[in-house]
Order: structure tokens, then sequence, then C-alpha cells
């Protein structure tokens, strides 16, 4: 008998209806690409949640790495003048 | 539909780095939610992949008692309402697995665990469903006494569980309703009708209250859990809900509750109730309950049976697969 094989893990994404972004909800294990939609379909939308689904294999994502997060992120962390309210705007102009 | 909190198992620090340890404190005390990649203490990472896969083939196991009865519903609405659960209860399972996994365990391996009879599941599931009102108490009791334990973990430091047992959390409700639905019908029937829903409550009740699991005191993983916000109430402090919110939901029903112990403490605030036999919820748990047997090999033959579907499956992808690499030439 041949070993049982590993079905590859696929990550979800939902889009819950037109004018929202697809979001990630979870993952799931499919042979290939067609079954991970169906499987998907009936996994993560049994009560209409979606309108569209992605699925990709999570072997295709590259991630940042956690333990780097400090030092990749903080490059934004002293631009305080990249927001709005670092700037002064006289009370008698009002709203801008 | 359920979870026991964990069964089992000891969680201490173990270990690791103190000065690690002690900055994944500071984060579970500022309530910052643990992510998949994130350093973790071993024991975290244990206790975790102990408690989500025991929840996970809860779930699996727990498509059966009801699933007995899924062709013998009494009518079309009955019928198409427990169907929709059942297959709930397999999605559950299949969010809690993918949940676990981000812990670093294959999804084969949990299987293993669960077919070989390692892994523990909730006791509840090797009671048998005897009669139609089994239907309507299970998801009365059962998912009522799941939800109670459950919105808590909606909480859970752990991000990938804690965001699981909220869509759980949200489908779960129209579970514990319908079973409701099919105890205040019965309640209000015939005799004979009337009953058969006071022997369900006879017969579930006890077990239901068990679900909680064992009294603090005898708890070994409770207070590590606590400190790491996996948990969030104690054991009697879940149970103690529930039988407050079920005694009256019973009255309501002109049904008993079958412990003569449970009555009204003015000066608590709460129901009292009788002492439960904590030596058969673990005789259960360790295999020896009236289903056990019956479970498992309803389990491995469905598994079993799924081979050449998988086998196939995974055939047709390989067949179908672009190749990988195209030659430069």
């Amino acid at each position: 008998m041949m070993p049982e094989p590993r079905l590859p893990l696929w990550e979800v994404f939902i889009r819950p209806r037109n004018g929202l972004a697809h979001r990630h909800v979870g993952s799931l294990h499919a042979a290939d690409a067609a079954m991970a939609l169906l499987a998907a379909r009936d996994v993560y939308t049994r009560r209409g949640e979606g309108r569209s689904i992605w699925v990709v294999p999570t072997s295709a994502i590259q991630a940042s790495d956690p333990d780097d997060k400090d030092a990749f992120f903080d490059p934004a962390d002293d631009k305080v003048y990249r927001q709005p309210t670092h700037y002064r705007v006289p009370d008698d102009v009002g709203d801008m | 539909m359920y979870s026991q909190g964990l069964i089992g198992g000891q969680a201490d620090p173990g270990p690791d780095d103190p000065v690690l340890l002690a900055l994944f404190q500071a984060r579970i005390d500022a309530e910052e939610k643990i992510e998949a990649g994130d350093w973790m203490p071993a024991a975290y990472r244990k206790t975790l992949i102990r408690q989500i896969s025991q929840h996970a083939h809860s779930e699996i196991i727990g498509m059966q008692p009801e699933g007995n009865w899924l062709a013998r519903a009494p009518t079309l609405r009955r019928k198409a309402a427990l169907l929709a659960k059942v297959q709930d209860e397999g999605g559950h399972g299949l969010y809690l697995y993918a949940a676990a996994e981000t812990l670093g365990i294959a999804r084969e391996e949990m299987q293993e665990q669960l077919l070989t009879g390692a892994a523990k599941y909730s006791s509840i599931f090797n009671y048998p469903t005897l009669s139609w009102a089994d239907i309507g108490a299970i998801g009365w009791l059962v998912d009522g006494a799941a939800i109670m334990n459950q919105i808590p973990l909606c909480r859970c430091s752990y991000g990938p569980y804690a965001r699981a047992m909220i869509r759980v959390c949200k489908e779960e409700s129209f579970h514990q309703r319908q079973g409701y639905e099919v105890m205040t019908r019965l309640a209000e029937g015939a005799p004979v009708q009337r009953a058969m829903a006071q022997d369900a409550l006879n017969r579930w009740w006890t077990p239901a209250v068990m679900m909680f699991g064992p009294p603090d005191g005898a708890s070994t993983h409770s207070d590590q859990s606590m400190i790491w916000k996996i948990k969030r109430f104690t054991n009697d402090d879940l149970r103690q809900r529930f039988v407050d919110a079920t005694v009256p939901q019973a009255a309501y029903l002109s049904l008993t509750v079958p412990d003569p112990d449970c009555r009204w403490n003015e000066a608590r605030g709460h129901y009292d109730i009788g002492p439960l036999d904590w030596d058969e919820f673990w005789r259960v748990v360790k295999g020896g309950g009236p289903m056990n047997r019956e479970r498992l090999n309803a389990r491995r033959a469905a598994h079993a049976e799924g081979a050449w579907v998988r086998e196939a499956a995974a055939a047709y992808a390989a067949k179908h697969a672009k190749p990988q690499v195209v030659a430069a030439e």
C-alpha cells in the first residue's frame, strides 16, 4: 500500500462583498487548487460569508521574520512628520 | 460544539530562558496577542497543541452522536437543522486543526493521535443518543455548556485559537437554540413526549455539568493556563454560570433537573448542586464509557474508507501539476 499522501496546505482569503478587500480567514489542506476552492467554500462560507475566494499555497507566502520585526519596522517609528497632526494650522483657519 | 479545557497534562513554565519568559509574560499581562511565529515558552506551545487538538477531536467525534439521528429526524425542518449543525461541527474541527497546525504540529500527526486513541476528546461524546429527545438535550445542554466555555476562549492569548473560537461561537448560538426548541416541543407534547424529554435531561444533565472539567483543586494545569491567559475563568466558575443559566430553562419546560441537591442558595445568589462522580468522568475520558470503542471504530473506518479519495486526489494533482522548472535551452 502506498504511504498516505500529505495534502498541501492552502491559505484562504475571502471577500465578504464587493467593495471590501479579500481577507485572510484561515487555512486548509487540499490536493490541488480546484479542490482547495471547493473545500474553502464548504469550510469558510456556510452562511454566505463570501462572494469571492482566493486560495494560495502556504508555501508561496514569504513572510517577514517575527524575530526581526523591531529592526524591520523601526524606520517608520521616528517619522512623525508623516502624520497630519505634526503640522500646526492656526485655529482661525478652521478644519483642514 | 465543545471544549472541555485541557484534559490531563501538566503545564509548568519549563526550562526556557528567564529573560525571554519575563518578556513573554509582560506581553500576556499587557493583553497582547501571541501570534504563530512569535517566541513562546515550550510549555505554552505544548499546552496549546494539546488543548486545541483535543478540542478539534471533540468536534469531529461530536458529529457521531447526532449523526445517529440524521436519517430518523421527525420532520424535514428538524433534519435540515441537524444536518447543518453536524456540518458546522465538522467545520469547527477543521478551523481548530488549522489553528493547532500554526504551532508546528502536522495534521496527520493529530489524526494519528486520535485514531490510535493516544489523544483525548470530550467525555460527553462517549454516551449514546438513545431517543430523538437526546438531540434536543445535546443542543440545549452540551452546546450550552460548550458556549459557556468557548466565549472566554475568544479572548485567549493565542491569536489563531482566539480567532477560530470567534467563528465557532458565532455559529454555535443556533445549535443551542434549535436544541431548546426540540425540547420545548416535546415538553409541550403528549405525556409520552414529555417523558422522553425528561429521560433525556436525566441522562445528559450530569455529563454536561462535568464538561467543565474537574474542580479547580484537582485541575493541575489550571493555574498556569490562567497565568498565560489561555484560560480566563476556573472550571468551577464556568460550571456555576452554566448551572445558573440552565436550571431556570429547565423550570420553564416544567422538567426536573436530576439532582436532589440542586436548589437556589439565597446567600450565595447561585444554585447549589450535589457532588459529582469524578471517578466516572475519568473512567469515561480514559476509554471506559459506553460508546468509546464505537466512536473510535467509526472514526477509523471513515478515515480508512476515505483513503482512496485522498490517494486519487493526490495522484490527479501530481499528474496535472505544472512543471516547476522550465528548461532554459
